[in-house]
């Protein structure tokens, strides 16, 4: 492989490398199975530890109450923040400060503040008693703090659509309004919707926070078998799995989205995006970030 | 906002061990994602897919869960049984903030333009010699936005050992919210601010580390 870093080996590095790959993988291979030994020495690889992984209704239990409310999670809170991002990373971007600026204390808030204290508030705010219960919470949290990331995805897309577009829609005479829904968010959406799909991992990831407001899902499943059976360990793993199969799932989706609609372009990078940074709203064909 | 006023040492106790769990986790995660990073960009095939693995892996695995192996499972096989709660909730936040910090450095270290190295090598510097002059310096100048991105989301990631029992900010806003009810605003709104001032500072920090080591492309 070329790298910045090092020349192309030639035949003596090559075989000093293979004698390094050779040397790492039993290292490796020796902390695997140290590992297994650990579980074996303390029954961890027993039969019953496993055992309700293997039984039909708590593998449905895993996966209809389980993977299936926190996907229904995952997916509302993301349509929800598509719909936020819009408003807001539209409003960042409005030549009207009494609109960009509370768009923009908005977004930032949100982005600095941890879904979790969000999650909390939201519940003892509308969530107990009678209230919206701790779906909901779960939903409307993730809502705001995804909504507030797209609305920057959505700003840095509409920003990415090029200058030309909006000076020839308006040189033809098309209003404001006009250029932003017919030339320039038409060619954004394109570029913004892996990212748009990329979100979902993370919202996918946060449903989790919901047990500490007892809200359903895969992790409060999790905890409910573990409750009953004492197999921690396995538990932590069957968990693990799962998410990872789904976000996987997620992510190859995305990249599919990402070739067929962006093509070679560079994704919109959402982690940087995430990040709380300081900076004022910006004119539409001000500086990007 | 009477009552936070009145329990303001809780408050400063609990932000207090937030920052701890922020700063001791950032270290900790800077140095095994850098290893990682290396790994990952580095000539030995085996190590490159397993560091490529471990970020795969931890990054699809919800902080959560991480946190379940950490403080739960762990037990089971006699590991940690000693160690104390923050030390726990700095492994895991290190653990999973690591794999962001190894595709941080990454990227880093991809973003210095091929050509850079090659002149170096042209002009008859030794591998260690162009890593130092060349090379290095200019990924450590680009690592530095991404660098805060990660940090950033760990300083806001702290919040899930409230779950696992520590007693840090969103913890303690979850017990002043549960005893105070009627004051719930203007608890949130002060923890909020809490997170906010950590946030910003980072965010400047990188700031002025980004303007100090700017130099003209």
């Amino acid at each position: 492989m070329s790298s910045v870093l090092y020349d192309h080996p030639g035949p003596r590095t090559r075989a000093r490398h293979r004698l390094y790959s050779l040397a790492a993988a039993l290292i490796l291979l020796l902390l695997a199975a140290g590992l297994l030994w650990r579980m074996w020495e303390y029954d961890q690889l027993a039969y019953e530890e496993w055992e309700p992984f293997l039984t039909p209704a708590y593998i449905e239990a895993l996966l209809v109450d389980g993977l299936w409310r926190t996907v229904q999670m995952a997916l509302l809170s993301v349509s929800f923040a598509v719909v936020f991002g819009l408003v807001f990373g539209v409003g960042k971007l409005s030549n009207h400060a009494w609109i960009s600026w509370p768009s923009w204390l908005v977004v930032e808030f949100f982005r600095a503040v941890p879904v979790l204290l969000l999650m909390v508030f939201i519940f003892f705010l509308v969530g107990v008693g009678g209230g919206i219960g701790s779906y909901w919470s779960v939903v409307f949290a993730l809502t705001l703090y995804n909504g507030s990331v797209l609305a920057e995805v959505f700003r840095a897309g509409i920003n990415a659509v090029p200058t030309g577009q909006a000076e020839a829609a308006y040189a033809i005479g098309m209003r404001k309004t006009q250029v932003m829904t017919l030339v320039l968010l038409p060619q954004a959406v394109k570029i913004m919707l892996p990212a748009i799909i990329s979100q979902m991992v993370v919202a996918l990831k946060d449903t989790s926070l919901g047990v500490y407001i007892l809200a359903p899902g895969l992790t409060r499943v999790g905890e409910q078998i573990e409750d009953e059976f004492g197999n921690t360990v396995q538990t932590a793993v069957v968990l693990a799995l799962l998410y990872i199969v789904t976000n996987l799932v997620l992510t190859w989706l995305a990249t599919l989205a990402q070739r067929r609609l962006v093509g070679e372009r560079k994704p919109i990078d959402v982690d940087a995006l995430a990040s709380a940074q300081v900076m004022g709203p910006t004119g539409r064909h001000g500086e990007q970030g | 906002m009477q009552y936070v006023l009145d329990n303001l040492d809780l408050v400063l106790k609990a932000f207090w061990v937030t920052i701890q769990l922020l700063v001791l986790s950032a270290l900790a995660s800077l140095a095994l994602g850098t290893l990682l990073g290396a790994m990952r960009v580095g000539p030995v095939a085996v190590l490159r897919r397993f560091a490529a693995l471990y970020v795969t892996i931890v990054r699809n695995t919800p902080l959560l869960v991480v946190f379940i192996f950490i403080f739960n499972a762990a037990l089971d096989v006699r590991w940690l049984t000693q160690v104390p709660f923050l030390v726990k909730g700095v492994i895991a936040l290190s653990i999973y903030t690591a794999a962001f910090v190894c595709e941080a450095v990454r990227s880093g270290i991809n973003s210095v333009p091929v050509g850079q190295a090659e002149a170096s090598r042209a002009i008859g510097m030794t591998f260690a010699g162009s890593m130092r002059h060349v090379v290095l310096p200019q990924s450590f100048r680009a690592v530095v936005p991404p660098l805060a991105s990660v940090f950033i989301a760990l300083a806001k990631n702290t919040s899930v050992a409230a779950v696992f029992g520590l007693t840090e900010a969103t913890g303690r806003m979850r017990g002043f919210t549960n005893d105070q009810a009627d004051d719930r605003t203007a608890i949130f709104v002060a923890f909020a601010l809490g997170y906010i001032v950590i946030v910003e500072v980072i965010s400047a920090g990188a700031f002025g580390l980004e303007r100090r080591w700017k130099v003209a492309r």
